[in-house]
């Protein structure tokens, strides 16, 4: 499938020389959402070559940028299509764009638009002025949990490279037959992993502003404790095995808020409101510790098969 | 809801009030409201909820503001370290998988 959108000039409705010109990248969502906020309305937009991305991501990466901006300005002719020098630029393009460079390389003015297309109408016929959180990036529950379904598939997709030496070992359990095994052991220790990332990926950024601490790893620590409680209660009461023993507990104990962690920690991307500075801080003490604690439920786990 | 906020007095966010022209160039473009004009002049009201995007730097003409510019991403982080390529979750690669799966995603970092 292609999200791209050609690079270029186009008219939106029937745009003469004193329409407005609005920026844009060339990911088929962000065009979409600004034709979609601009219902009825004759504008033209300019959409720069982003290689696909989205305009925070590729500002941020600088290819929603100053020269790519100057430069589509000229390549699309837009001089001589409007008579007015002035381009609206979303604010989340400001990390990528110099508006007092852009005037300098083509002579026209950036006013930087709202964060939101939505807001786009409001602000126009303002006199471009920002009403109230015109200006400031939410982070809504709706947005966060918009964002869970992909970090769930990149989490399962490691989860399906872990879990074939995971039911293999479970075998060896040592209750009952091999395969029977797999499918009682087995099945807990699978249902323990899918826990920690369902702790990880959906509690955390579900509950992610009620969530004590404010480093992201701490936060995972959180769901995943509930997750260890939840898994355990299950396993000890549920199906035929007896009850899980003191390292099999321990090493869950671990894994859980481990994983949890590391997969809250990854969230910080996702988010609106991460430095790199914080994050980078935060990965020191957190990367060895998530490490450990994997590790050493993993010895846990195994030593609790074969002791 | 209050504007959620993560860590405390780290970011690298500078300004220099004596070069400050007053434009406020600063206060428009931050999407987290870090700025306040106050005397014609900026100042950093809410430091913490800078996220070092780097915007109000690049946007402001006397050269008043710096910061060192980045994606708060641990996953950037993580490939980087790693030496992989195609930094952080903006690989197209990953916008395949956002748009198959859930059409509303919006893009992550």
């Amino acid at each position: 499938m292609n999200y791209r959108v050609d690079p270029g000039l186009y008219a939106l409705g029937t745009p003469d020389a004193d329409s407005p010109v609005l920026v844009s990248a060339n990911f088929k969502m962000s065009f979409d959402r600004l034709r979609e906020a601009l219902p009825g309305r004759n504008a033209w937009i300019l959409v720069l070559d982003t290689d696909g991305i989205n305009v925070w991501c590729a500002a941020g990466k600088g290819t929603f940028g100053t020269e790519e901006l100057a430069g589509m300005v000229e390549a699309s002719g837009l001089a001589r299509v409007v008579k007015h020098r002035r381009v609206i630029v979303p604010q989340l393009g400001a990390p990528g764009i110099s508006a007092h460079e852009v005037q300098k390389l083509s002579g026209f003015k950036v006013v930087y638009g709202p964060v939101r297309a939505a807001d786009l109408p409001a602000f126009m016929d303002s006199g471009m002025k920002a009403g109230p959180g015109m200006r400031t990036k939410t982070f809504t529950t709706g947005e966060r949990l918009s964002l869970v379904p992909v970090e769930m598939i990149h989490a399962f997709k490691t989860l399906l490279m872990v879990l074939p030496p995971v039911l293999l070992l479970s075998g060896f359990c040592g209750h009952g037959g091999f395969f029977s095994n797999i499918l009682s052991f087995g099945a807990f220790s699978a249902l323990g992993l899918i826990m920690a990332i369902a702790a990880g990926c959906l509690l955390t950024p579900a509950l992610l502003p009620w969530l004590p601490g404010r480093a992201f790893s701490i936060k995972g620590i959180w769901p995943g404790i509930a997750g260890v409680i939840l898994f355990l209660t299950l396993r000890n009461t549920t199906g035929s095995l007896p009850a899980a023993g003191a390292f099999e507990t321990a090493a869950w104990a671990l894994i859980i808020p481990g994983v949890s962690a590391y997969l809250a920690m990854n969230f910080t991307g996702c988010s609106t409101f991460t430095s790199l500075s914080g994050v980078k801080k935060e990965m020191r003490w957190a990367v060895p510790a998530q490490i450990a604690a994997v590790a050493l439920g993993a010895i846990f786990w195994i030593t609790s098969i074969f002791v | 809801m209050s504007k959620p906020v993560y860590l405390k007095d780290v970011v690298t966010l500078q300004l220099d009030r004596e070069a400050c022209s007053g434009c406020a160039m600063c206060a428009t473009v931050c999407p987290r409201g870090v700025f306040e004009i106050a005397h014609k002049k900026a100042q950093i009201a809410d430091r913490d909820s800078c996220i070092e995007c780097g915007a109000c730097a690049l946007n402001c003409p006397s050269g008043a503001v710096s910061v060192r510019a980045g994606v708060g991403c641990a996953t950037a982080v993580i490939n980087s370290m790693l030496g992989i390529k195609g930094d952080c979750c903006c690989s197209v690669d990953q916008y395949e998988v956002n748009e198959k799966n859930s059409p509303k995603g919006s893009a992550c970092c």
